[in-house]
């Protein structure tokens, strides 16, 4: 190899690894590996946990896998915590994470988010026989709440004062209270609802009016418009031809809302 | 230390505080109450009662003794509903409270009633004194005095851990302090305050049962 070339070859190639992923196309990336490397949670069911086979399952896991089908590439799950699924796509472990990561302004300044692909929210939940559409009907009734909760906090603040407001100590205090009929509702989140609808019980929780709704997203890589665009199409056929409902009603027992 | 102490907050969270003390003090009243008068009844029945009745009440003080008090609380709030029985977290805090210092002063009692002298009974019986009369006077009164610092200490107890039924949102201290520190995260200076208030009323009860005390036994002692 000539000098000059050699030098030409390796200012772009350093001109390349200096920019880093902003000029890769991960999609481009992926089609050529036939590979997605999808980073998933392993310790917060139902979205991630290991299975009986040792294997990740979940409603996040199922996700990944059908991102993985509609690409016709082979999915790599790399199980995360939630303290280091932003690091791992930051430095190119991983081209996806799928692990329950709900929008907010401070992440949306280092990654970029697709369309919500999952329902998370707090909510006021109760059986088909109690009534409460809004925080004013619930005056009189009891609500069983864990203590310091988010949904503590704002029921707190948008309850009447008549509302019996029953703190407990942990979610399987509260979710006790409401089975055994100590409280006529729950204020809690979708998952936990989930929780106890998986157990079968007598009183169904349904979902009477939310409080707080913060859905999860696919987040990925900032400058990736081509990937971006790609993953929106999937979940918004998903979400059309009934494949993410089937997704909700096995892992959160529920349909999807209309709108999440 | 570099601690920066903050009790800002008590003023804002003062109705809770109190709420919180007036309901231990009702649960410790309460408890103590119908919790010595059903150890009294068992210790009776365990001592002197019907011979079939005794095995019964064994079997329940020992069920008791031998359980941890959270584990009888969820027992009776979450177990209870299941088979049609539901209480309020009150009710549930009180009946809880009373069945275990039930359980744990009828054997204090006990120890006092068997502690007495045959020849109390019959010297009872041969003044003429009906069977109840004897019990009260000559074995109930003497045998309470002999063990009123034990009894006093275990209602003690019962008080202390009557914080455990803040797990069941009944709003007691404990319930008052943890929501506190909940909403405020000042968890020392909470934990501190209600460790005070704790202090303050376990002292005040000791000197009421002990003013009791001289109070239910100053006749006798006169007589000494």
């Amino acid at each position: 190899m000539k000098r000059r070339q050699f030098i030409a070859l390796a200012a772009s190639s350093f001109a390349l690894l200096a920019a880093g992923p902003a000029l890769a196309d991960a999609l481009a990336n992926i089609e050529s590996t036939k590979t997605i490397r999808v980073a998933v949670p392993q310790d917060f069911p139902p979205f991630g946990s290991v299975g009986s086979d040792m294997k990740p399952v979940g409603y996040d896991v199922d996700m990944a896998n059908l991102i993985g089908e509609k690409l016709g590439v082979k999915v790599e799950l790399v199980p995360v915590t939630s303290a280091n699924r932003i690091p791992y796509l930051q430095t190119n472990k991983v081209d996806l994470v799928i692990s329950s990561l709900g929008k907010n302004p401070d992440r949306e300044k280092v990654i970029d988010f697709t369309d919500a692909y999952a329902p998370f929210f707090n909510g006021v939940f109760g059986p088909d026989d109690v009534t409460a559409a809004k925080a004013e009907d619930l005056a009189g009734k009891s609500v069983g709440v864990t203590r310091g909760a988010v949904e503590d906090l704002e029921l707190t603040k948008i309850a009447p004062a008549t509302t019996d407001i029953k703190r407990y100590e942990d979610n399987n205090g509260t979710i006790s209270a409401f089975l055994s009929g100590q409280v006529d509702l729950v204020a809690t989140g979708n998952v936990v609802a989930a929780a106890i609808l998986a157990r079968n019980p007598p009183k169904k929780p349904e979902i009477k009016f939310l409080i707080k709704n913060s859905p999860c997203s696919i987040g990925l890589n900032k400058n990736e418009p081509a990937l971006l665009e790609k993953v929106n199409t999937i979940i918004a056929d998903a979400r059309k031809s009934g494949e993410l409902n089937a997704i909700a009603q096995k892992w959160l027992g529920a349909d999807l809302p209309a709108e999440f | 230390m570099t601690y920066s102490f903050d009790f800002s907050w008590i003023g804002e969270y003062l109705p809770v505080l109190l709420k919180g003390v007036g309901i231990t003090v009702e649960l410790i009243l309460v408890g103590a109450f119908f919790g010595v008068a059903l150890g009294t009844l068992c210790a009776w029945i365990r001592a002197l009662g019907p011979l079939w009745l005794r095995p019964v009440v064994g079997a329940y003080v020992e069920m008791i003794r031998n359980t941890p008090f959270l584990i009888q609380l969820f027992f009776i709030f979450f177990g209870l509903p299941s088979l049609g029985f539901r209480m309020s977290e009150l009710q549930a805090a009180n009946l809880a409270m009373i069945v275990n210092l039930g359980a744990y002063s009828c054997e204090i009692i006990r120890a006092g009633i068997q502690a007495t002298p045959r020849g109390q009974f019959e010297a009872g019986a041969s003044l003429a004194m009906s069977p109840i009369q004897t019990f009260w006077h000559v074995v109930l009164i003497p045998s309470l005095q002999r063990i009123w610092p034990a009894l006093s200490s275990q209602i003690v107890i019962v008080m202390l851990g009557s914080a455990a039924v803040s797990q069941i949102a009944a709003e007691d201290l404990t319930f008052a302090a943890n929501f506190i520190q909940s909403r405020n995260f000042r968890a020392f200076e909470a934990y501190l305050v209600s460790t005070v208030i704790y202090l303050f009323l376990a002292i005040v009860l000791r000197q009421l049962l002990r003013g009791a005390g001289a109070l239910l036994f100053a006749k006798r002692r006169a007589a000494q």
